[in-house]
């Protein structure tokens, strides 16, 4: 048991389209699970993560919250990879970052049709929004990408079973092939 | 308007003269308004959003008004060496406009523009296209005030506007003094074919930089089986620090002329045109009247020298595109078109302007095939090395006491040249502009050739005072604007590209940022369609190769930093939610990371 590879996940400013997709590896999960064991995600509901071999990350950094997860996986994980689009470019979130961020707050929060009480929220347990979302890049390092939107079921199979059988990861062009 | 546009449409509708429709309509406006393009939609019969496209592409092209007087700023290194930037501050706070607006009155808009190629007169910049060199705070203060009143340019005083040549070192082609239509009288009395043979013999190559064999390219257009064939001279040089074909046109137009004349000759042209930048506007009208002149003395047109040969020349001017001086780039443009580079092959010379067979040379190539129509091709291959006969012209530029142009046999030292501009404490040398490379003080003997450095002709000098970093941010930056766009590697990659070194010259760079760097150049470099994004990596890649220390040294010693303001990206969103406590605020490197 203490020797299997321990595996942290979690979804930042994404949709959880990616984790979704990596369910979709099916029967292969019991495969999986004799030489994995899951930390840190929403499959096991484990708050905080410790010492693990790989953190996959989905979605973008929207808000400070979304930096405070980032970074305690970087200090945790040996292998940090960014999983999916928004993981990779800010995706979906990031087209706001055309809109200033001023601008989103009132619309939601003061202007908007159907908004009642209006007030921008601020308490101290709530992130504040960044002014851009940003690729997770750009606010630590990683060392893999997994492409797609979401990565299919075999791009997580294949990489994470290279990973696990010590071969430097690599995707067929089949994989990454969109059209 | 709608008369105005009529008017300068004509009876020609054909969609190839957009562009320079366009031109005017900028000119007269200082926009392009949504009602001329949906009439010349009408007229030219192509799409509005065509149209849009072309406006969008072109730098000098705008959708939204700009001032009356639209007034520019060249960006190029060798202007921000005799300091642009303290000058463009004295300026927008002279206006009362900020770089990138309009001033509410409409009266001026301000903004900064890819090298002008006035480097040896510089700082330089343009207003509302015409060349201004020399700026100077004394210059600015006139210009604030001539704009204030709203003075027409044409009463503006002339030195503002003055352009010398600064030759000093004439050679072969510098120093030849043709009368004029003796090449063309040269090509009747040898005969076409025997013509070839004598440019065949000289050896010349392609003086764009590129150097393919000038008499190739004319034979392989001579025998394509078509009725049309073209002769385009590109005068498009936007290689920062490149000015010679600037000089060679005020200077020696009739010769140019001649050597398109003599190349229509061969291939069978009767149509030629002069693809001139937009920053040389100042020298359209001269160059409409040699044309001019030409045509009066039977040397242009039709029946050239009684001889039953017609040829004609068509000036048509670029709008601020680096990506036109690209061969099929420009011919899109000559089109009408976004001056997207073409798939190749097809070569111009088989499928060239309108599909049919053209050949596209450079200036100082034309300029050269004259003299040798004149005086034989061993007089051109008697001088310069083995693989690089003839000489080059040189645009000097940068840390010397003479900059200016220079023509040398091929096989010159850097040495030599540094020597003769008066070039002293040299750090380095720019070699052939931002898409060629750095030369360091260690290899100034290395020769001027296609055997060994191959250039289209820009030469800027670098004294040890200078920051190289500075220089290849600067050029990391022009590549970034200058990308057509057209292909993913090239359009993302330059960004990328400017963003990491803004990433590691600000100084949040660290331990694996130089390692990023260099392999987002190869893929730039090794992926892009054309010769713009293949070429955009070099000034990264020939400094990191010579001065590797000096990126590292400015990387931290932690293994990463973000490259923004991650705090100050919280701020909107602080002040909104009236918070300031510690949980509205994050460390730019966390606790366990500092240094």
């Amino acid at each position: 048991m203490a020797n299997k590879i321990r595996v942290a996940t979690t979804s930042l400013a994404g949709c959880f389209g990616c984790h979704m997709s990596f369910l979709d590896i099916d029967e292969r999960m019991l495969q999986l699970a004799e030489v994995v064991e899951f930390d840190r995600s929403p499959l096991t509901d484990i708050e905080h993560c410790t010492n693990c071999d790989i953190g996959l990350i989905e979605g973008g950094v929207c808000n400070s919250e979304n930096v405070h997860v980032l970074r305690e996986f970087r200090n945790n994980c040996k292998i940090l990879v960014a999983v999916g689009a928004c993981a990779i470019n800010g995706g979906l979130p990031a087209m706001r970052n055309h809109i200033p961020l001023e601008e989103c707050l009132n619309e939601a929060y003061l202007d908007g049709i159907g908004v009642e009480n209006a007030q921008i929220p601020s308490d101290i347990e709530l992130p504040l929004l960044l002014d851009q979302v940003r690729p997770i890049h750009e606010v630590v390092k990683i060392d893999y990408y997994l492409p797609g939107c979401p990565p299919s079921a075999d791009v997580f199979w294949k990489f994470l079973t290279d990973l696990i059988e010590g071969r430097e990861p690599s995707l067929p062009y089949e994989l990454v092939h969109y059209d | 308007m709608k008369q105005f546009i009529q008017g300068i449409v004509g009876n020609n509708h054909q969609a190839t003269h957009l562009l320079q429709i366009l031109r005017q309509i900028q000119s007269r406006y200082h926009y392009i308004p949504e009602a001329a393009i949906e009439q010349l939609s009408g007229l030219l019969n192509i799409p509005r959003t065509q149209i849009i496209g072309v406006v969008e592409f072109y730098s000098f092209f705008h959708l939204t008004p700009r001032g009356q007087y639209e007034l520019l700023i060249s960006d190029s290194i060798t202007d921000h060496m005799l300091g642009k930037k303290n000058l463009l501050d004295y300026l927008e706070n002279k206006l009362g406009v900020a770089v990138g607006e309009v001033r509410a009155d409409g009266v001026v808009s301000l903004d900064n523009t890819s090298c002008t190629g006035m480097c040896d007169q510089g700082p330089a910049g343009l207003v509302n296209g015409y060349a201004l060199t020399r700026l100077d705070r004394s210059g600015i203060d006139k210009i604030a005030a001539l704009i204030n009143q709203q003075k027409p340019l044409s009463e503006w005083p002339s030195e503002l506007f003055q352009v010398d040549d600064n030759i000093y070192k004439p050679g072969l082609l510098l120093n030849q003094q043709l009368e004029q239509g003796a090449a063309l009288r040269a090509v009747l009395q040898r005969g076409i074919k025997e013509t070839l043979t004598e440019i065949d013999k000289s050896g010349l190559r392609g003086r764009g930089g590129a150097g393919f064999k000038t008499a190739i390219k004319w034979q392989f257009c001579s025998e394509e089986q078509q009725a049309e064939r073209y002769a385009v001279c590109n005068a498009d040089e936007g290689e920062p620090g490149t000015f010679k074909d600037r000089v060679l046109l005020n200077a020696l137009a009739d010769q140019v002329f001649e050597g398109m004349t003599v190349c229509a000759a061969i291939i069978g042209a009767k149509q030629g045109f002069l693809y001139l930048r937009g920053e040389y506007l100042h020298l359209y009208d001269k160059l409409q009247n040699i044309l001019d002149r030409r045509r009066r003395n039977g040397l242009l047109g039709s029946n050239i020298l009684d001889a039953g040969w017609d040829f004609d020349i068509e000036i048509c001017l670029g709008a601020g595109a680096y990506i036109c001086g690209e061969e099929s780039a420009l011919i899109e443009s000559l089109e009408g078109k976004a001056g997207i580079p073409r798939n190749r092959p097809p070569y111009p010379v088989t499928q060239g302007y309108l599909g049919k067979p053209t050949v596209v040379n450079n200036v100082e190539t034309f300029l050269a095939a004259a003299g040798i129509a004149v005086n034989g091709g061993d007089w051109f291959a008697g001088i310069g090395t083995e693989k690089s006969k003839g000489t080059k012209i040189l645009s000097i530029s940068g840390d010397c006491a003479r900059p200016g142009i220079y023509e040398y046999p091929f096989g010159v030292t850097i040495q030599t040249i540094l020597h003769d501009c008066g070039a002293d404490d040299v750090l380095g040398v720019q070699v052939g502009g931002p898409s060629g490379s750095f030369i360091s003080d260690q290899e100034f003997e290395r020769k001027l050739a296609f055997e060994d450095l191959a250039t289209g002709g820009s030469f800027i000098i670098f004294n040890t005072s200078r920051n190289i970093l500075d220089m290849v941010h600067n050029f990391t930056d022009f590549f970034a604007h200058e990308s057509c766009g057209f292909c993913t590697p090239c359009r993302v990659g330059t960004s990328l590209l400017k963003k990491q070194m803004d990433k590691i010259v600000e100084g949040h760079g660290s331990a694996g940022d130089v390692v990023a760097l260099e392999e987002l150049c190869q893929l730039v470099k090794n992926y892009s369609h054309c010769g713009l994004g293949q070429t955009a990596a070099n000034p990264i890649l020939t400094t990191l190769e010579r001065y590797p220390d000096l990126y590292q040294s400015r990387l931290k010693e932690i293994s990463y930093e973000p490259g923004f303001d991650l705090d100050g990206a919280l701020e909107t969103a602080r002040r909104m939610a009236n918070r300031d406590d510690a949980g509205a605020h994050l460390a730019q490197i966390e606790a366990n990371e500092h240094e």
